[in-house]
């Protein structure tokens, strides 16, 4: 493994583990006050300081750490304690296939911002994913616990509807970029089309019409398939299994779900599995649908002659590559927010509800997708040919 | 490296499948056998360049079939309710010898016959395209079967469930 590669693989681990979900335990409790209308966490504090409440992710560490790590009577002692373990290491792997950049050239070393440049690189993710089912529903059968029990079938039924769906609101998307390599999907992204280049076609228009070619959209993922963007959100927003999709969890019926009988770290260790996974769904979805690291109408490989210019090649890369991961990140925090923006607005579905949301109105509608994506290509294969 | 790989792969593969059947005392221990050879067969699947088998096998396999097996083994509650040998049948205890005795002479063989150099293919072999491009030309007739067949096993479930609601 080329030096580049470990430091890239260090780099993102450092920015998941050790900024994004730790951070993200302050942002939802300040966010939720914000919404109810409240303070939000504000008493923690270091010698007086509070930093607007900063130091609370630091005090549940503490607490979490120190807390008496309970193993109820009748469990199965070996699955309750490599549960929790089971399910946060796939949300951690799973981000090595997210490119949060391109690939820059710079004194003599390249860097590609991405761990594993898979040639597979989406499946592997759906792949990882079905994993992660494992952690949540061994965890609620071993503590022995009629209440966890409940919750482990809740959730090993909703993740396998899920799984389905998410497969396969994705494959219109597949059939437009002909990749499931997230990297290509990126550079993909970074052409525009021309909105009203069809009306040339059609002869509505003189030839040489010039007002034609200035209306141009990026070849994002959610210009090009809208409803499956939402669709895809809503799928693996219900298989992390936050609210409003929760039922396995579900407090005011089965008290806390699967991991009803988790105290401390293991307890701890769910709760970081699913943040850690917002990251990796709002990564996925800014890779996928919101152009990768690039900005709209601004490809990179025009930026960076147009700074090599003034700057040099050295310097422009180092330019681009930086800027790429601002903007990359840049779309995973606005990402985040929304899902918290969408956790603190909707009341828990009803368990039925979920159910049917997943395979009554998302399966279909994606299915009805592929026809018609596949329709739309055969019409724009035709256009430009013409 | 690769060959180092390649034992603890086989050996979670085997070890896993003797779990399967060894654990007679709790199917969920059985299940969770089933999961880790299956993820070593996985394992071994992207060994031999096929990663997008591999991959399918994960998918499908460790992440789909085998949690709906712990989903009906954790809603009927089988907990501590396995068959133990002694109500085995003979003439079964009899063949699941022999076929051991036989597997495991061919393994003992496979193993003896010296080391075969790891495969030395092109970086397009076993990629998505490639096994997309074969799918859909040359073997597109066993495609459309299987699709068929599956329809009719999706159909058939769903006539047998509705039997019983109605």
């Amino acid at each position: 493994m080329a030096t580049s590669t470990v430091f890239v693989a260090l780099f993102i681990f450092a920015v998941i583990l050790l900024v994004f979900a730790p951070v993200m335990t302050w942002v939802e409790r300040k966010q939720s006050a914000l919404m109810q209308d409240r303070i939000g966490a504000n008493r923690a504090e270091i010698f007086g300081f509070k930093a607007l409440g900063l130091i609370h992710p630091l005090a549940d560490v503490i607490k979490m750490i120190t807390k008496e790590d309970t193993i109820p009577t009748g469990a199965h002692r070996f699955i309750h304690l490599i549960s929790p373990f089971i399910a946060v290491t796939p949300a951690v792997i799973s981000f090595a296939v997210i490119p949060f950049g391109g690939s820059y050239e710079m004194w003599d070393a390249k860097f590609s911002l991405v761990v594993a440049d898979l040639d597979y690189g989406v499946l592997y993710l759906f792949a990882i994913g079905s994993i992660a089912t494992y952690g949540s529903m061994l965890a609620g059968w071993a503590g022995n616990n009629n209440f966890g029990m409940l919750g482990s079938i809740r959730v090993s039924a909703q993740m396998i509807s899920y799984e389905v769906a998410i497969g396969v609101t994705v494959i219109g998307l597949f059939m437009i970029f002909g990749t499931l390599k997230l990297s290509e999907m990126g550079v993909l992204q970074q052409q525009t089309f021309r909105v009203f280049g069809f009306m040339q076609y059609l002869g509505w228009v003189a030839p040489g019409t010039k007002w034609i070619d200035w209306i141009t959209l990026p070849m994002w993922g959610i210009v090009l398939q809208p409803l499956p963007f939402f669709m895809f959100m809503t799928a693996l927003m219900a298989e992390n299994k936050r609210a409003p999709f929760d039922t396995p969890e579900g407090e005011s019926e089965i008290v806390a779900g699967y991991f009803i009988e988790y105290s401390g770290m293991k307890f701890g260790l769910y709760m970081m599995g699913e943040w850690i996974e917002v990251v990796v769904i709002s990564g996925l979805l800014a890779a996928m649908f919101l152009g990768g690291w690039s900005l709209p109408w601004l490809p990179e490989k025009d930026l960076i002659a147009f700074l090599s210019k003034p700057f040099g090649a050295n310097i422009a890369n180092l330019m681009a590559m930086l800027l790429a991961v601002h903007v990359f990140f840049g779309k995973v925090i606005v990402l985040i927010f929304f899902q918290m923006l969408v956790r603190w607005s909707m009341p828990r579905f009803r368990y039925d509800q979920v159910m049917n949301l997943g395979w009554k109105i998302l399966l279909p509608l994606s299915l009805a997708n592929i026809v018609l994506t596949a329709l739309g290509i055969l019409i724009v294969q035709e256009v430009t040919r013409a | 490296m690769k060959t180092a790989l390649f034992w603890i792969f086989s050996v979670a593969a085997l070890g896993g499948a003797v779990g399967v059947v060894g654990n007679v005392r709790n199917p969920i221990n059985s299940a969770l056998n089933l999961v880790v050879s299956m993820l070593a067969l996985a394992g071994l699947y992207v060994l031999l360049e096929a990663q997008f088998v591999g991959l399918i096998q994960v998918m499908v396999y460790a992440g789909a079939i085998v949690v709906l097996f712990l989903f009906v083994i954790m809603l009927l509650n089988l907990r501590g309710s396995g068959t133990s040998g002694a109500e085995v049948q003979p003439l079964v205890k009899i063949a699941g010898t022999a076929l051991v005795a036989f597997s495991g002479l061919f393994l003992v063989r496979v193993l003896a016959s010296g080391r075969a150099p790891w495969p030395d293919v092109d970086p397009s072999y076993g990629t998505t395209r490639a096994i997309g491009e074969a799918l859909y030309t040359d073997y597109v007739l066993a495609v459309q079967l299987a699709g068929v067949l599956l329809l009719a096993g999706i159909l058939a479930a769903v006539v047998l469930a509705k039997k019983r609601i109605d």
